[in-house]
């Protein structure tokens, strides 16, 4: 029992130091979490939370929330993945989540607009779009220019959600009409018919190019950096941990959040 | 005492399609209900959900007939494989008609080697995924109205020198006529309601396979009042069609 405190008091200690530190750079949401019952400390860091997070951030955020549980033992992770505008409509709706990671600010928009989010949301990352082809490259896809070939088979995302937004803005400033077959819902789903060798090629972002199996390669092309996807973080004013989601923000915004980050593909906000 | 849990089951029915009336936004529903995008997604619809309706009898009765056979070995085994698509989500029914039916499929790639064409991304993608999920929920009904209906008129048929065919098309189909047009009325429902399996299999082109429930869904992205008031037309389109259905199936037979 007098083990367990002493081992809270020294995680305590610790995060009170990294949070003054990450407060020195001018961190905008404010640490100071409900005083937990039994007045032991104000910011104890335990308990679980629930992050809906944009499905592009599958792979490094299921990394980074196992770091994160490491550094805060105690402490449960649980992510909902989705298109980001699905997670942003049952935000509104009163779905119950700690913290919203968006592939989009505009998307992150409709939930802050919404009164739902409790932190200012902060980039923390951004992500280009790459062509995604099947091994081997059955449909001799060389560039954009073959999106407009009505005899290739091609997948892109909905306009309504942030990759299909991303791709429309992408064909417009290069001056291409595509032909694709699909709009699918969300980019995993592109990349799903990809990976299936059902299409010639997809649109979507560099990383899930670099977190596909080896049944899908990519193709970078230069239109890509005319448009780059922002990421925004934020807590919500729905979150039950609130202390907890801020230190996971945190987390994520942190050198070694960052790097996993990095590693997945993603550039800097 | 039953009316109250009855009562229960009726208000949780009916009361979230209330919501949805409710809640539409009627002002926009000119608008909304009459952009070409809506309009072709109710049409493939329809047509959709009927053309696999079609597929689900012509290919379920004979199917239910051959299950309802008394003496059939595993009878069982066979009728829980049946059941699958019923459980399955309808996602992954989409990936395993993937792995049948796609460009490389088992069967797709041959096909797609020998003609250039391909299902998927077409409207007969459609058909096929509606056709799995709601074939199913056909044959069932249909084996349990062969079940129910006696036998002996068959037998008397047969021995007064009917041909098994010339028995089946006079004797036992008009016998199980109810449970057939029971089991079509729920297969077009299944297959109007049909998401995740045409989603997957077929993808999503306005025009070509966007059906209802996909434009729904895509609405809900952007304009959850559009999303509510296509849910409403749908809902108003299938409540009408099996409420006439119905009654003249079941009595003209």
């Amino acid at each position: 029992m007098t083990r367990r405190r002493t081992g809270a008091v020294g995680v305590l200690a610790g995060l009170l130091v990294a949070a003054t530190a990450l407060a020195g750079c001018g961190g905008s949401g404010s640490p100071a979490g409900a005083p937990s019952p039994g007045g032991s400390s104000a910011t104890a860091v335990t308990g679980s939370i629930t992050v809906l997070a944009a499905a592009s951030l599958t792979g490094a955020f299921d990394r980074i929330g196992r770091d994160f549980e490491a550094a805060h033992p105690g402490t449960t992770v649980t992510f909902s993945y989705g298109s980001s505008a699905t997670l942003a409509a049952s935000i509104t709706n009163g779905a119950p989540a700690d913290v919203f990671a968006a592939a989009s600010e505009k998307t992150m928009q409709t939930v802050s607009s919404a009164g739902d989010t409790a932190s200012t949301p902060t980039p923390f990352v951004s992500n280009t779009l790459e062509i995604a082809v099947p091994k081997g490259n059955p449909g001799g896809i060389t560039g954009l220019r073959d999106f407009a070939d009505a005899g290739k088979k091609i997948a892109l995302c909905a306009p309504q959600v942030p990759c299909g937004a991303a791709a429309q803005q992408v064909f417009a400033k290069a001056g291409i009409t595509p032909r694709p077959d699909s709009y699918e819902t969300d980019v995993k789903a592109a990349l799903q018919k990809v990976a299936s060798d059902e299409v010639d090629a997809a649109l979507v972002y560099r990383t899930d190019v670099i977190a596909a199996p080896g049944s899908v390669q990519g193709i970078a092309f230069p239109e890509a950096r005319s448009v780059v996807n922002v990421y925004p973080i934020a807590t919500l004013t729905g979150a039950r941990n609130p202390t907890a989601a801020t230190a996971f923000v945190r987390y994520v915004e942190s050198a070694a959040g960052q790097q996993v980050l990095a590693d997945a593909g993603f550039a800097k906000p | 005492m039953l009316a109250v849990p009855a009562l229960v089951a009726l208000v949780f029915l009916v009361l979230p399609l209330v919501g949805l009336v409710v809640r539409a936004p009627w002002r926009q529903a000119p608008q909304v209900l009459t952009s070409p995008d809506a309009l072709a997604a109710l049409r493939l619809s329809v047509l959709t959900a009927t053309a696999s309706t079609g597929i689900a009898v012509v290919l379920g009765v004979p199917l239910a007939w051959w299950l309802a056979r008394p003496g059939l070995r595993f009878a069982s085994l066979l009728r829980a494989v049946i059941t699958v698509p019923l459980v399955l989500p309808p996602v992954v029914g989409g990936v395993a008609l993937f792995t049948v039916l796609g460009r490389s499929g088992l069967l797709g790639r041959p096909l797609y080697e020998a003609t250039g064409f391909a299902f998927p991304f077409t409207p007969y993608a459609v058909v096929l995924a509606q056709t799995f999920v709601a074939l199913p929920y056909l044959v069932l009904a249909v084996e349990g109205a062969l079940r129910g209906a006696d036998r002996r008129f068959e037998d008397a048929a047969a021995t007064l020198g009917a041909s098994p065919l010339r028995t089946f098309l006079r004797v036992t189909l008009p016998l199980v006529g109810p449970g057939i047009a029971a089991g079509a009325v729920l297969a077009w429902a299944r297959a109007l309601g049909e998401f995740g399996a045409t989603i997957t299999f077929a993808g999503n082109f306005p025009g070509t396979t966007q059906t209802m429930p996909l434009a729904v869904y895509l609405a809900l992205e952007t304009d959850p009042g559009a999303a509510l008031l296509l849910s409403v037309a749908l809902l108003a389109v299938s409540v009408a069609v099996l409420a006439a259905l119905r009654d003249r199936w079941t009595r003209a037979w």
